[in-house]
């Protein structure tokens, strides 16, 4: 019998499971969540050149970086939130690593997303899914798709006076999930949460009930397109940052080719 | 009569851009006392305190009773021209560049005889007002202008040479969202400059009054962000051989001590402040520098808007006034390394402005508008200190006098 981890590194070298980049490049012009002045805001990406080949260093180049815990593709630990300050093991060190490879399950909600800013994935659309794909499988990561990956410059956060318009989930979306028992919910915006998630009941219900119950989160994701509904396997490995509330990662898929 | 200046024909891409060239820069110790009234655009000599002399050129001890009790007091300007000369040779290469040249003797209405550059509106026997001005070295020189304001007269070429004047001058303002932007590119537009590039930040994020900046003719708002290295290179790429002043109004505050205060807001504020300054600096400054003779439109000044906490903190904006003085500083510092250039490093020190980061503070404070019209001003007058509004003129007056007092009576314990 052939060894399962061989017939993996087999298909991977042969094309039949193809490696999916869900994650957006770190750049200084990439946007981050805007809090009200009066609080304290996420950094952004930041690099400066420490020597480039020249006097400051003859044979090498290398840069050093800067970035808040929630820059760019990043991840959630549950201590990130006030209701999952109290969970064992919530930072992002301490999380075991069989948490960061895992199955995952794509709610495509793309169409409604292009037709409103503030669509929002509710049980029913969940439900909806689980007759056509069957029960979201527990431990499985669930990303919710919307192609607001695909948004540029000032339509990514889609800021008006009122407060950013995004697509997110209804605090009864995040029960059922909870409910199923998932591993954690992902997003293609620049939070779990809808733009205008302050105004449910409770506030940003993915923050507050995901890491509540001490599950992930994951957002700013890329190329949830290429993903199928299910099937695929999620790899998203925060950095072991000591008591890290979150971390800036590479989340990658392994997708099987179709007819593979 | 002054020619009035024509916009600079496009230059030719053939011919070698100008070194710059100083006039003689030594100076005695006594005689700084004229760079250092000439900076804040005062007409300030040299005063006997025992026998009420006025002196000019300064010295060591009174030309009347050889006392050494002098002091730097402002005085009348009125003066009347003796005898003026034009100069056709001479050994300096500034001035031969520039011949001819014209200088005359004044009498002071304050006593003294002096030498001076002349205004091309004014000539023997006239009455005229007397201005002390900073030179392309630096340092303060005597010049004779009209006692009223004659056509075009900002554009005689020894005047324009002695300020920063923004007519036909291309200038970058770093902030967009500052709100003394709008009112200071209208201000510079009036002024007569050519063309305004505004930086923007973080385009990524809306803002509403932008509509009304893009809606300006002669301006461009273009990607700069003080913070990335990266943006400010990639736009110093693109503009910094057509920047001919720089005006740097990016500026971050959050309110908060030093005990109760974290430093992420301090961080930014020393990002955006000091090292945006230090960023801005490093990547404009040297085209800047080169450019200083070049012609009509040459790189004239390099500013920096800051808050008079720079002088004295104001302990309710804690990390904020060491990121004043940190990048008052740093001006300092550049105006040391523009020296050679002649490129001019002018701050402008307001008292609290009239934003949403003062609001809950009583007046005075310090409009946009009014900022605005200090800079141009400064501009104009070719100074390197700008005190805007009360609150900064009457700290740097109570700094000058004693910065011990002005600390305690900020810091609390004065009433």
């Amino acid at each position: 019998m052939t060894n399962t981890l061989d017939q993996l590194a087999q298909s991977l070298s042969h094309g039949a499971i193809k490696v999916v980049d869900l994650t957006h490049t770190l750049d200084p012009d990439f946007p981050v969540i805007i809090l009200p002045p009066e609080f304290g805001q996420c950094a952004r990406f930041r690099m400066e050149e420490v020597s480039a080949y020249d006097h400051r260093g003859p044979a090498w180049k290398w840069h050093n970086i800067s970035m808040s815990e929630h820059t760019g593709t990043h991840f959630d630990a549950p201590i990130h939130w006030i209701s999952g300050r109290d969970i064992a093991g919530g930072a992002v060190d301490e999380i075991d690593v069989s948490a960061f490879v895992g199955p995952v399950v794509v709610i495509d909600c793309s169409a409604g997303a292009a037709v409103d800013a503030d669509f929002e994935l509710t049980p029913e659309i969940i439900l909806e899914w689980e007759a056509l794909n069957g029960p979201v499988p527990a431990d499985s990561w669930v990303l919710m798709r919307t192609d607001w990956s695909k948004k540029r410059g000032v339509d990514y956060l889609n800021m008006a006076e009122d407060g950013p318009h995004s697509p997110g989930p209804t605090p009864a979306a995040i029960e059922l999930l909870l409910q199923r028992n998932i591993r954690g919910f992902g997003t293609e915006t620049v939070g779990t949460d809808a733009g205008q998630g302050m105004h449910y009941t409770p506030p940003y219900p993915a923050h507050y009930l995901l890491h509540g119950a001490g599950k992930y989160g994951l957002q700013c994701l890329n190329n949830l397109d290429q993903l199928p509904a299910t099937g695929a396997v999620l790899i998203a490995a925060p950095l072991k940052i000591k008591g890290g509330t979150g971390s800036p990662l590479r989340v990658l898929a392994l997708v099987q080719e179709a007819g593979e | 009569m002054t020619h009035p200046l024509t916009p600079p024909p496009k230059k030719d891409p053939q011919r070698r851009t100008r070194v710059p060239t100083l006039p003689p820069a030594s100076r005695s110790r006594a005689a700084l006392g004229l760079t250092a009234a000439a900076a804040e655009g005062r007409f300030a000599l040299q005063h006997c305190t025992d026998c009420g002399a006025v002196q000019y050129p300064p010295r060591d001890a009174c030309c009347k009773c050889l006392s050494v009790d002098l002091h730097w007091q402002d005085t009348d300007p009125s003066a009347k021209i003796l005898a003026e000369t034009r100069i056709h040779a001479s050994p300096d290469p500034y001035f031969r560049e520039r011949l001819p040249w014209r200088m005359g003797s004044v009498k002071l209405a304050a006593g003294p005889v002096a030498v001076c550059h002349l205004h091309g509106d004014v000539g023997r026997g006239e009455q005229v007002k007397m201005a002390l001005k900073l030179d392309k070295a630096g340092q303060g020189v005597l010049i004779a202008l009209p006692r009223e304001r004659t056509p075009d007269m900002e554009d005689d070429p020894s005047l324009r040479a002695l300020t920063a004047h923004p007519k036909h001058r291309r200038v970058l303002v770093t902030d967009a969202r500052s709100p003394v932007t709008l009112p200071l590119v209208q201000h510079l537009l009036e002024a007569g400059a050519s063309t305004v590039f505004i930086g923007e930040s973080e385009g990524w994020r809306r803002w509403p009054e932008r509509d009304r900046l893009a809606a300006l003719e002669r301006v461009e708002i273009l990607p700069l962000d003080l913070t990335d290295a990266r943006s400010v290179a990639e736009l110093a790429g693109e503009i910094g051989g057509k920047t001919d002043i720089l005006i740097n109004n990016a500026r971050f505050i959050r309110p908060g001590g030093v005990l109760g205060q974290d430093t992420v807001f301090a961080r930014d504020e020393m990002e955006v402040n000091v090292l945006g300054l230090m960023r801005l600096a490093q990547a404009f400054g040297p085209a800047m520098a080169s450019r200083t003779e070049d012609g009509t439109n040459s790189a004239a000044a390099f500013v920096n808007l800051l808050s008079a906490s720079a002088l004295v903190p104001d302990p309710a904006f804690g990390g904020f006034g060491a990121s004043q003085a940190a990048a008052r500083s740093i001006c300092q510092t550049l105006r040391a390394e523009f020296r050679a250039s002649g490129l001019r490093v002018m701050t402008v020190y307001a008292g609290p402005t009239d934003d949403t980061w003062h609001q809950p503070l009583p007046p005075p404070k310090v409009a946009p508008k009014a900022l605005a019209h200090a800079v141009i001003e400064g501009l104009c007058e070719g100074l390197e200190d700008v005190y805007c509004g009360d609150v900064a003129r009457d700290m740097a007056e109570r700094w000058k006098r004693d910065a011990k007092v002005l600390e305690r009576e900020m810091t609390g314990g004065g009433t």
